[in-house]
This record gives C-alpha cells, structure tokens and sequence, in this order.
C-alpha cells in the first residue's frame, strides 16, 4: 500500500491512461475517470463500498464529483464476517 | 414476553438493547449458517470486519450484508487486524463512512499476532483519536482495572476486557479483575473474547458483567446454531442470577430447608 503508483507520464503511457493503486494493486484507467466510474469499471456497482483516496475518506455522495489523477492510492472496502 | 426485552435492556452510547449477548459473524461456514447463529443467538448488536474489497470477484456473489441487514442489527465494525493505532483509525473512519455515518464501533490494536494479546498503549492513542471525532467507542482491553478506568475517562462508551484471549476458549481465567473493573466501571463492562462454553458466559453476567461478546464460541461449535441458541440462554439466566443476588456460600449449613421440627419421629439425633 505504501509502495507508490509509477507515474504515468514517466511510463511513456499515453497522456490519457492513468496509474492508480487501488488496494495496493496498479491499474490502468483511461482518464478523466471519477470515483463512481471506477465502481462501474471494477464490476462493484450496486454494492456497498466505501473509499479512502490518498489517506483521505470520500464521501459517497462525492464518488461522481471526485475525479481521479495519476498516481491516487486508493483503498477500497466492504464489510465481511469477523468478531 | 421475556422479562429483559423490555425491562432490562443493555444501554450503550444513550442507546438501549434487547439483548446482553454481542456476536462476531467470522468463521461460519457460509452466509447462511452465519444468518440462522445470528438469529438463534437473539443479539441485536452484531461484529463486521472491514477488508479490501475482492476485484475482479463475481459482481453477483453474495455480501455478508445481504444475511445481516444493517437495518435489523446494529452493525459493530471492529478493527481486527489492526496492529497499530493509524490502522485501526483508518479503517474506522472507512466503516463509518461504509455504513451511513454509524458512530458505534469496536476498537481493537493487537499487539502479537501468535497471542493476539492487545496492545494496550496503541489501542489508548487510537481511542483518544476516535472519541475526538465523535465515534461512540466500545473498546477491546486487557483485564487491567487501570488501563480500562482510562479508557472510561478518555471517553470510551463500553470497555470491553478479555475473559481470555481471543480465539482460546479457555473462559474466565481472572474474575477477580473483572470484578475489579466491574465495581470501577461507571460504563458498561462487557467480557470480550475468551468465552468457550455456555458455563462461561453465565459466569460472566453473574459477575457483573454488562453484556458478553462472543464470535469463536459460537462458531466453532460442532453445532454452530444450537451453541449460539445455549449462550443466549446462558446470557440471561446469568443476568437473572447477578440481579437475583446470590446466597453467601458457606462451608456447611446448620440450617436446612425442610422444617426442623414436625418430624414423624420427633428429634432426629437419636442416642442408643
């Protein structure tokens, strides 16, 4: 988690791709992509998620206004069984 | 009616509870085995994990929340896992945010993955942090009457000592802290892991104790549904006992409970 996006601009990727690390995994996306996009792209529509982007909560009556950038560490989850 | 339903709810943040018996929804053998212990258990309050969402998983798969819908229980995220203070705030902060603005949560730091011992010292940082930002803390502690009178003073709404450590079920291993603890409490004291059997929980609540939160118990049962059915019952009849106030245990009793006289041969100690 701690380990950085590479930037997608020193990773000779078109300037419309951008690299982001969602639960300490990179990925991919074509840009501009908001945080309610990138529910849809990760097949997680219709569930119940929450997102912290770069240390930060995002609200998610902010996930269609929240637009991400290169290199954006996000964490996303959801609430299983445990004690 | 059951007499606690109503008359004697467990009241935690300013909110009041039909049940004393807190359960955890890990190690079930699926979503529905989970769902039928939850019911048979009757707790109103119940344990959720928070964890990174599986990508690239069947969009259709099932959620725990579809078996535990959030608006027939209260949903008690913990931060289980959480080995230092910024964790377990970070994941709390994602919880509340998960479910609505929902202040109540269950803050636990380890301090050993191999004990699961907590870590006292983070898990007081991260209490300060969380009451600060309006979360309604019930906290996992040692049974360390000191440790949990700051956790009260730092503003926790429940402190929540181990009986014994997690996972264990080896029962009530000191109750002359939780004693301790208990008479300090201004609080409500509920026995957080460490319970293995029914006689366990009982034990607790006759006590003192507030409440009890179990998950392992129940689900490691060999009959997962009929255990959480037991510590239901065992929650209440030990509430009953503590309220009931116990008789003093003596050694001997010179007084039985038959009448002494009106015997068919008059003086039982006979001579000759």
């Amino acid at each position: 988690m701690t380990v950085p996006c590479p930037y997608a601009r020193f990773s000779g990727l078109p300037a419309t791709v951008i690299s982001i690390s969602v639960n300490g995994e990179c990925r991919e996306f074509e840009a501009p992509l908001n945080c309610a996009e990138l529910i849809a792209r990760l097949d997680l529509g219709g569930k119940r998620v929450a997102i912290e982007r770069n240390g930060e909560i995002v609200p998610r009556s902010q996930f269609p206004g929240q637009a991400l950038l290169d290199g954006d560490r996000l964490e996303i989850v959801v609430a299983v069984g445990g004690g | 009616m059951k007499p606690h339903e109503n008359l004697d709810p467990l009241t935690i943040g300013g909110k009041a509870y039909a049940s004393r018996l807190l359960v955890g929804t890990g190690k079930y053998k699926d979503f529905a085995e989970t769902k039928a212990a939850i019911e048979a258990s009757g707790a109103r309050i119940v344990t959720v994990a928070i964890r990174r969402t599986n990508i690239g998983q069947n969009p259709n798969e099932p959620s725990l929340l579809d078996y535990i819908p959030p608006n027939r229980f209260t949903l008690l995220p913990n931060t289980a896992g959480c080995y230092n203070a910024e964790d377990a705030v970070r994941t709390l902060r994602l919880a509340r945010e998960l479910l609505d603005g929902h202040e109540l949560v269950k803050l636990e730091v380890l301090g050993d993955p191999r004990t699961l011992f907590p870590n006292m010292v983070e898990t007081i940082s991260a209490a300060t942090t969380l009451v600060k930002e309006g979360f309604k803390v019930m906290v996992y502690t040692s049974d360390d009457p000191i440790i949990a009178k700051q956790l009260e003073d730092i503003g926790c709404v429940a402190v929540m000592p181990l009986a014994s450590l997690i996972g264990s079920g080896m029962g009530i291993l000191n109750p002359w802290n939780l004693q301790i603890i208990i008479e300090n409490a201004k609080v409500p004291v509920l026995v957080d892991a460490g319970v293995g059997t029914a006689s366990d929980a009982a034990i607790a609540m006759e006590l003192g104790c507030d409440g009890v939160l179990m998950n392992t118990a129940i689900a490691a049962a060999k009959n997962p549904v009929l255990m959480a059915s037991a510590m239901r019952k065992a929650v209440e009849a030990g509430r009953e006992a503590f309220l009931a106030g116990r008789m003093p245990k003596k050694l001997y009793s010179a007084a039985p409970s038959s009448p002494a006289t009106g015997l068919i041969t008059p003086s039982g100690a006979k001579t000759g």
